[in-house]
């Protein structure tokens, strides 16, 4: 029973983290598409953003595991 | 950068594609036929009750198996169960019996030597608390006296060159020598167009230093951290596409292993607060604009927050590249649970692709963790910190 429930929340936060870098992803892509020429730093920012997320979401994940 | 970025990408997946596809698919084949015969063999003993000709296949046993570090480099089962694996040094230190150098051949399949076998099982250990915890064992090396009960003073303590550990030592001598030889040429030719390997390591480290270093910490003290930034960035590269080869001298899962990146992580960890300046504390302990019983609340969150940054990156390392060795390893398991043409030939498609999509994330994780890793240093250094 505990290792359902720990896997329901490690899908969850899956969900809360393809949510939010679906969003970053979104709008780096608009960013870029209205100023090219600033593709570099967007992209940067982007991964860092996501790098982010992805870091909380991974927290969600362990803790799923260990309880 | 975005012409650089890709063309360092595209530089690198071609090279890393002639290097290793060949092998990928060999490797491939090679599963094909080693393992239902491990399944079966690990099974015949174990499971006396089931019938001989169910050959079941236990799909998490052999992923973790190979996930995980080890004591021995296995290499196929023949069919009469025969394994073929090749021993590395064992190093123990017990409180009970001091010092013991030999080949893990010795203590392979239950074997005993000198009272050291394989752990089974679970043993229940006092922890600091004097609390009785139960420990899984699977794995561990275990000391028996002459009784066949466990010795009181615990597990011996392993130094021993597990299979991680001489990956790591393969890598250090490849890096080493890479670097090295690039150096001498250097030396003798001066820094004029890059040839042979340079021309392939060269895009890179100005990429690093370029895109990584300068923007994120400054100007000024990039200098200083860029051995680091390098040493981590290669290290974990190599480490993470040479784990990507499943055939003999490669194919251990380095850079997912948590003991790993717990190091690298916190190597990154001291030097951001070793180099850190006045103003990181400042911000940590007194952050500027905030309302003095706000601090109550603000100072652990800060505190909390030194912490979490090093331990994303331990987590974040670990979990990408095991997560990779799983869904391969799980896809190739595939083949044996279905055991059908049908399953088989998309399972090796879909290996491949998994594959191609694991050289990206092997040079994606190196760039992130490099990148994070200098993006904290930087923050550390506030002043000098500028967009």
């Amino acid at each position: 029973m505990t290792g359902t429930l720990a896997a329901i929340g490690a899908g969850l936060a899956v969900i809360g983290a393809g949510l939010g870098i679906g969003r970053i992803g979104g709008s780096a892509m608009d960013a870029i598409a209205r100023q090219p020429e600033a593709a570099g730093k967007i992209q940067t920012a982007m991964i860092i953003a996501a790098a982010l997320i992805e870091g909380a979401a991974l927290f969600a994940i362990v803790v799923a595991m260990m309880g | 950068m975005s012409v650089r970025f890709k063309a360092v990408i595209t530089t690198f997946l071609i090279g890393v594609y002639l290097l290793s596809s060949g092998v990928e698919l060999h490797g491939q084949e090679d599963h094909h036929e080693e393992h239902p015969q491990e399944a079966s063999h690990e099974h015949s003993p174990e499971d006396s009750h089931e019938p001989a000709h169910d050959e079941e296949f236990n799909a998490p046993e052999y992923i973790l198996d190979h996930v995980s570090d080890s004591h021995d480099w296995h290499l196929l089962t023949k069919k009469d169960g025969h394994h073929v694996s090749i021993p590395l040094p064992v190093i123990l230190y017990s409180k009970h019996s001091g010092l013991h150098m030999f080949m893990s051949g010795k203590i392979a399949h239950g074997h005993s030597h000198k009272g050291f076998q394989m752990g089974n099982g679970t043993i229940q250990l006092e922890n600091r608390k004097g609390e009785m915890v139960e420990k899984g064992l699977k794995g561990k090396i275990v000391e028996m006296d002459e009784h066949g009960d466990l010795v009181e003073a615990g597990l011996p303590l392993d130094f021993s060159i597990t299979k991680n550990v001489f990956m790591m030592f393969l890598s250090v001598v490849i890096l080493l020598w890479v670097f090295l030889s690039l150096a001498r040429s250097y030396k003798k030719r001066g820094v004029s167009e890059p040839k042979g390997l340079a021309g392939f390591i060269e895009p890179v480290i100005v990429f690093i230093e370029e895109d990584v270093a300068i923007p994120n910490i400054g100007e000024e003290k990039y200098a200083r951290f860029m051995p680091y930034l390098l040493t981590v960035f290669f290290f974990i590269l190599l480490n993470n596409l040479l784990g990507l080869i499943p055939i003999f001298p490669f194919g251990a899962n380095v850079t997912g292993n948590i003991a790993v990146t717990m190091v690298l992580a916190l190597c990154t960890f001291l030097i951001t607060q070793f180099s850190s300046n006045k103003g990181h504390w400042q911000h940590v302990f007194a952050t500027p604009g905030v309302p003095k019983p706000l601090l109550i609340i603000m100072i652990p969150v800060e505190i909390i927050g030194l912490i979490t940054k090093p331990f994303a990156l331990m987590i974040r390392l670990f979990a990408n590249i095991t997560a990779g060795h799983i869904i391969v390893l799980s896809l190739i398991s595939m083949i044996f649970i279905f055991k059908s043409y049908f399953v088989a030939l998309p399972a090796g498609v879909m290996v491949l692709f998994m594959d191609f999509i694991e050289l990206l994330v092997a040079f994606l994780q190196a760039y992130i963790f490099t990148l994070l890793s200098a993006l904290f240093i930087g923050m550390a250094m506030p002043e000098h910190h500028h967009d």
